[in-house]
């Protein structure tokens, strides 16, 4: 083969735009697909054995609708909406106070869960061990409790940031895909309350 | 064809590099806290090939005592440790790691990226795969229980319900094996975090995905398929664990728990994973076949819209695996229809193949080789799949040899097959040096007999009734002879990889010198250096088609003209 020396191409097409997708975006949205799956199995399983426990309690004797955590849960979702808002529009103040407000509405969240639990086991004698219910329960609700306090580490670590100065406008992209990651654990329980408390009851 | 120039002319840093002292430490050093793509790919290779040979090794051992009746080679404890270590090794600490090793090197290259998208997230996910690996085998050392020092899971590698509950498997076997499936799952869903985020985000200007390699157009296929298939597997796992030390009764049966939805949730994972594992595989057939039959690919979007159908139909397969269960008519008659279904796409791939090779001017230089061979094993793996497929038939030879021989005819004829054809193909840009095409072709030819007479052997073992996961079988079943060539065959296999291990080891330091485009190829890789500097590209390619060298080595006729 000839040694000729190649250029590179000379003719050139019209300069295009060349914009690809952020990748804090992309792998944000894949890790949500990821974990949808690992979601969707215990809610498989969560449904699959509604009414197969073999002894009490059933959901019907010991579950409360846990309306106002859930109304808490939500609300965080609008309030870090709110903060993004802010942040995008370089309000660093404004930002702070609404990611302290979803942190915070994120703490009565888990702390209602601790409660709801520290009732189940101790006045009604309900454990991961009791039946299928427990293990489905405590597994499915504490799945994703870990995700809210996996979650609220990341946003108390951003209002820490916040604090010391050190967040700017130019981390509202990074601000924004943290955010996914919380409405998608407030969508989560959206399935979770549903199948809970609602159609499992 | 080594001297051809860079696409880009004085775009490469060619000062040499700072002179290091090398002693070793400071390499061990510097492969530890790398995040550089190619480091890690290779060092996921490494990890694969590692494990290739024990897993290959225990193979080996449970091919020894089948190799004649009322045999005593290995007891049958050990035999049911080695068949499910083997089967865990193979999928887990070989198929995954392949994947990602071949993606981690190539996919970057072949984009004109610098690196993958999240370098630190790359050595995280490649750290996690290689621990839960070592944990899987500390079992040996660790797994101890009632059943004395050493152990190590044996419940197949699919590990069945009621089976793995804490009364039938005592001892930690079971929990080495789960938390390490857990481990090395995070490890994989990092990894195709990775991919995704790369092949979408860090295309260099010009690549539209439709000018994309169709290597990594697979790998992305590949990764988005991981996402939604290792992440049940995590979940099943950590039921097993809650099972298992929390005393909850996701499997138990005696609480009411089903053993079958422990089955539902393993295959969902499970056969999807087999796509998973044979998605590179593909992906190096689309490479290696046009460049050795000197044509572009034939059918570009078919084969594009092809993968990203496997991977669809794919998802609704999986209970062809259960259906000696007992599942009701309509779910037996879905299953056999849906796994028929991915005959279609996968047969447009293998037309697709044969197309490219049509006409063209064929080079069988080693790669080549294997690429050939995998096209006609992947066929028949195809077509006793679509045996197996149907349920009728599928309740005659359940759980026997001819299940076996269907699967290793896609795990060994196919991925192992195109895993050499791309370490073959790729060796020269990785290493600068050629691997020798003599010992080469000792291998191809050696492994391809070894192959056939092992497996095509096992087709007719299940015939005639031989079932899987017997430790031995008396001598009156006339099942010896063909066992004899089994294992004949399985030995011939190993002493093809042993070639196949000096061949890579000794082309290391004695290979020719490659030159950057040792096969005249065409995606953005071969316009690097060999090996490639660390920074891949000096400034950052543009591509007009989806064979860019082809535009530079032919300005008279270059592809854009044509695509559209």
């Amino acid at each position: 083969m000839s040694a000729t020396t190649l250029v590179p191409n000379a003719v050139t097409l019209p300069e295009q735009p060349w914009n690809l997708p952020s990748r804090g975006r992309v792998a944000m949205y894949c890790l949500i697909i990821g974990e949808s799956a690992i979601f969707t199995i215990f809610v498989v399983a969560y449904i699959y054995y509604i009414g197969r426990s073999l002894t009490g309690p059933t959901p019907k004797d010991v579950l409360d609708v846990p309306i106002f955590n859930t109304i808490c849960l939500f609300s965080s979702s609008v309030t870090i909406w709110l903060a993004e808002r802010a942040i995008d529009r370089n309000l660093v103040r404004t930002f702070g106070l609404w990611w302290a407000a979803t942190i915070a509405l994120g703490l009565v969240f888990i702390t209602g869960t601790g409660i709801e639990w520290h009732r189940l086991i101790y006045q009604d004698g309900l454990t991961i061990r009791t039946n299928l219910f427990g293990t489905t329960f405590y597994s499915l609700v504490g799945l994703h409790a870990t995700h809210v306090v996996v979650g609220l580490s990341m946003l108390l670590l951003v209002l820490i940031f916040t604090l010391t100065g050190h967040v700017r406008h130019e981390h509202s992209e990074r601000i924004q895909v943290l955010a996914l990651y919380w409405h998608f654990v407030d969508a989560v329980w959206v399935v979770v309350f549903t199948v809970v408390y609602i159609l499992g009851r | 064809m080594a001297d051809r120039t860079l696409p880009i002319e004085g775009s490469l840093d060619l000062t040499p590099p700072r002179e290091r002292e090398n002693t070793w430490l400071d390499t061990l050093h510097e492969w530890v806290v790398t995040v550089d793509h190619k480091k890690l790919g290779l060092m996921y290779m490494m990890m694969a090939i590692f494990f290739l040979l024990v897993g290959g090794a225990e193979v080996l051992c449970i091919r020894i005592q089948l190799a004649w009746p009322n045999n005593h080679f290995l007891s049958p404890q050990v035999f049911n440790r080695f068949f499910t270590m083997h089967g865990t090794t193979m999928v887990f600490l070989v198929g995954i790691p392949l994947v990602f090793a071949f993606g981690n090197y190539i996919i970057p290259l072949q984009i004109g990226a610098r690196d993958m998208a999240f370098p630190r997230l790359n050595a995280f996910s490649f750290w996690m795969t290689l621990f839960g690996g070592l944990l899987l085998y500390y079992s040996f050392i660790g797994g101890g229980g009632l059943y004395g020092l050493g152990n190590a899971p044996d419940t197949t590698w699919w590990a069945y319900a009621p089976l793995t509950a804490r009364a039938f498997s005592p001892g930690h076997a079971m929990d080495y094996w789960a938390l390490a499936l857990i481990v090395t799952g995070f490890g994989t869903l990092g990894g195709a975090i990775n991919v995704i985020a790369t092949a979408i985000s860090m295309r260099c200007k010009g690549m539209t995905l439709m000018r994309m390699p169709l290597f990594t157009w697979l790998l992305l296929v590949d990764s988005g398929l991981l996402l939604i298939t290792i992440t049940p597997l995590t979940a099943a796992q950590i039921m097993l664990v809650i099972d298992r030390y929390l005393g909850a009764h996701f499997f138990d049966t005696q609480a009411g728990g089903s053993a079958t939805i422990w089955m539902h949730f393993f295959w969902i994972f499970g056969h999807p994973e087999v796509y998973v594992l044979v998605f590179p595989a593909f992906g190096i057939a689309s490479e290696v076949i046009p460049v050795f039959s000197r044509k572009a690919i034939f059918g570009y979007p078919a084969m594009v819209a092809a993968g990203v159908g496997i991977a669809f139909v794919s998802m609704g397969v999986w209970a062809h695996h259960m259906f000696t269960i007992g599942m009701t008519s309509v779910s037996n008659a879905f299953f056999v229809l849906s796994t028929g279904l991915v005959g279609v796409p996968t047969g447009i791939k293998i037309f697709n193949w044969l197309a490219t090779m049509w006409g063209g001017k064929i080079r069988f230089r080693t790669p080549m080789l294997f690429c050939t061979a995998f096209l006609f094993q992947f066929l028949l793996a195809g077509l006793t799949g679509i045996m197996l497929s149907v349920a009728p038939w599928n309740w005659q030879l359940h759980g026997s040899y001819f299940v076996i021989a269907h699967f290793h005819y896609i795990l060994v004829g196919a991925i192992v097959f195109n895993t050499f054809a791309g370490i073959y193909y790729w060796f020269p840009k990785a290493t600068g040096r050629m691997m020798s095409e003599t010992l080469g072709e000792w291998h191809f030819w050696l492994f391809f007999i070894g192959f056939h007479m092992t497996f095509d052997t096992m087709h007719f073992l299940g015939f005639e009734g031989m079932p899987r996961w017997i430790y031995t079988y008396p001598a009156d079943r006339g099942w010896a002879n063909l066992n004899l060539v089994v294992s004949i065959g399985g030995l011939i296999q190993g002493v093809a990889v042993l070639v196949f291990a000096y061949n890579l080891i000794s082309s290391l330091s004695k290979g020719k010198i490659a030159g950057n485009d040792p096969w005249d190829a065409w995606t953005l890789e071969w316009s690097t250096p060999s090996p490639p500097p660390p920074y891949n590209f000096a400034t950052d390619p543009v591509v007009q088609s989806r064979r860019p060298l082809w535009d530079l080595k032919h300005p008279e006729d270059p592809d854009w003209k044509y695509e559209q």
